[in-house]
């Protein structure tokens, strides 16, 4: 016989700081959509023949880019400020509840990660220990805070290059800040991707738990518990 | 300090935001319960971000006045950005200079607002500087140019997200006010510049007209203003992008209140600084 049973997996803090983060990431890359219009000078050139440039005009009339600069800046000069002070709060939070242990790489990370990513394209059929995060996931969870950091870093190093000339001087300079700025946004396009695709894969399960915070497992021998228990039949997951 | 931060671990710990994650009995009801407050919550939350969302980009366009054509919450919120970052600016902090070698050859035109006027004549162009006490100072470029002279490279960064590294020389404009003693007007908070044909004009506050770096420019390249670079006298201010660059200069005033500003009428934030 298992037993139904339940395990807080995602603290309350956390999971609002996820959920508020993806419409105000949204915002910023359309505002962001709009500002780079204006200048739109950036593409996959090598040895001398471009391969894509950012970004085509029919993309731009899809999502009705053109001549908004002005609206672009408003927006996201006004949305930053929620972005930065929800990836503040989340990274406080994990420090100060010892979240971080689960989400920082360790030592077995890398390679572990890499064993995650044979068994998800079906070349490998065993699984590395999964905890909470496996090691893929420690990885990205962890490069996407750095990406947010970097974010910060490079969009203010654009807004106040003169007042923050030093966090230019970090980025290479004030036209290398812009790059990495954009390259980061398309970091971001290329996270969510995939992340939506393994949030797919993962499961009802999975998704309820970034809602409710706890998953349910069917467990052996657990310690007798006050209350009621719903048995059900062997499940095994 | 070790132990307030133990302290407020612990306290983290036990509340609600922290669960300690080992396998635990909830029956079928609390955890449908538990569920149904959840996704209550989130879908409370997704409603109200649609909802605000909404408000803010169906939001009215402010009153037309010094700025417009902005939606009034980000309005606010541009100028709430202006008095926050304002305390970061310093005439400490210079803009990063280059050697000449690195500067353009071709530098780029960007706009002739503002100089659309082909009747114009540089050679008979007269600066007007009007005073506090309402007499107005005429000056020749000939007079500018036997104030010190000033040169910079530097990179000019425009709001569309290009940037140049150009080589500009003129006269400070701390100098300018020193000599042509407007130390008063210079109290005032803010300064207006306009083409001749009041076709273009900016306004910028005085900490930043006053700023090291910000010159009367004549030249460009080692020579005098060419017509589309602002012949015979064009704003270069460093730590403004460059629609506060005004070329063509014909008036300067000064004011405690804002001076019109030709691009914070459209949309744009009216400091602008860098």
């Amino acid at each position: 016989m298992k037993v139904k049973a339940i395990r807080e997996k995602h603290p309350l803090a956390i999971r609002w700081a996820h959920w508020i983060n993806f419409p105000v990431l949204l915002v910023m890359i359309w505002s962001g959509m709009l500002i780079y219009w204006a200048n739109d000078e950036y593409s996959i050139t090598l040895f001398g023949h471009r391969f894509f440039r950012f970004f085509p005009e029919g993309f731009y009339k899809f999502f009705n880019v053109p001549q908004r600069l002005a609206e672009g800046m408003s927006f996201h000069f006004f949305m930053m400020w929620f972005f930065a002070i929800n990836g503040v709060l989340y990274v406080l939070y994990t420090i100060l509840s010892g979240e971080w242990r689960q989400l920082l790489p360790n030592r077995h990370s890398f390679k572990e990660a890499w064993l995650v990513v044979l068994h998800d394209l079906h070349i490998r059929k065993m699984l590395p220990p999964q905890n909470k995060y496996n090691a893929a996931q420690r990885i990205a969870y962890t490069s996407i805070i750095v990406m947010g950091f970097g974010s910060l870093v490079t969009g203010l190093a654009i807004y106040k290059p003169v007042q923050f000339y030093w966090l230019t001087w970090i980025c290479g300079g004030y036209h290398a800040a812009r790059v990495e700025h954009f390259i980061l946004t398309l970091g971001y396009v290329l996270f969510f991707i995939i992340h939506i695709v393994q949030v797919i894969l993962a499961g009802w399960n999975n998704f309820r738990s970034v809602v409710s915070g706890f998953e349910i497992v069917y467990e052996k021998n657990l310690p007798a518990t006050p209350g009621k228990v719903e048995e059900e039949p062997v499940q095994e997951r | 300090m070790k132990k307030i931060f133990r302290q407020l671990r612990a306290r983290l710990k036990k509340n609600p935001f922290r669960k300690d994650d080992s396998v635990q009995l909830l029956s079928q009801k609390k955890i449908n319960r538990r569920n149904f407050i959840a996704f209550a919550g989130f879908a409370g939350f997704n409603v109200l971000a649609w909802l605000s969302w909404r408000w803010l980009y169906k939001s009215p366009l402010e009153k037309p006045g010094i700025t417009g054509e902005a939606k009034r919450p980000l309005r606010k919120a541009l100028e709430q950005n202006e008095i926050i970052f304002k305390n970061t600016f310093s005439n400490d902090h210079l803009v990063k200079t280059y050697p000449k070698s690195m500067a353009a050859k071709n530098v780029r035109v960007n706009s002739d607002i503002g100089m659309e006027d082909k009747n114009f004549d540089s050679s008979t162009w007269l600066l007007t500087a009007n005073k506090k006490d309402g007499r107005q100072l005429k000056i020749s470029l000939n007079e500018l140019m036997a104030l010190p002279k000033t040169e910079i490279v530097f990179d000019f960064k425009c709001v569309e997200g290009w940037d140049q590294i150009s080589y500009w020389g003129g006269v400070k404009f701390s100098d300018f006010i020193e000599h042509y003693q407007l130390q008063e007007e210079a109290k005032l908070s803010y300064v207006g510049l306009a083409t001749p044909d009041q076709g273009y004009y900016v306004g910028i506050e005085m900490p930043g007209a006053m700023h090291p770096q910000t010159l009367l420019a004549y030249e460009v390249n080692g020579k005098l203003l060419p017509p589309e670079h602002g012949q015979p006298l064009r704003l270069i201010i460093p730590v403004k992008y460059g629609i506060k660059n005004l070329k063509r200069i014909g008036s300067i005033y000064f004011s405690d209140q804002r001076p019109r500003d030709y691009w914070a009428e459209q949309g744009y934030d009216y400091y602008s600084g860098l």
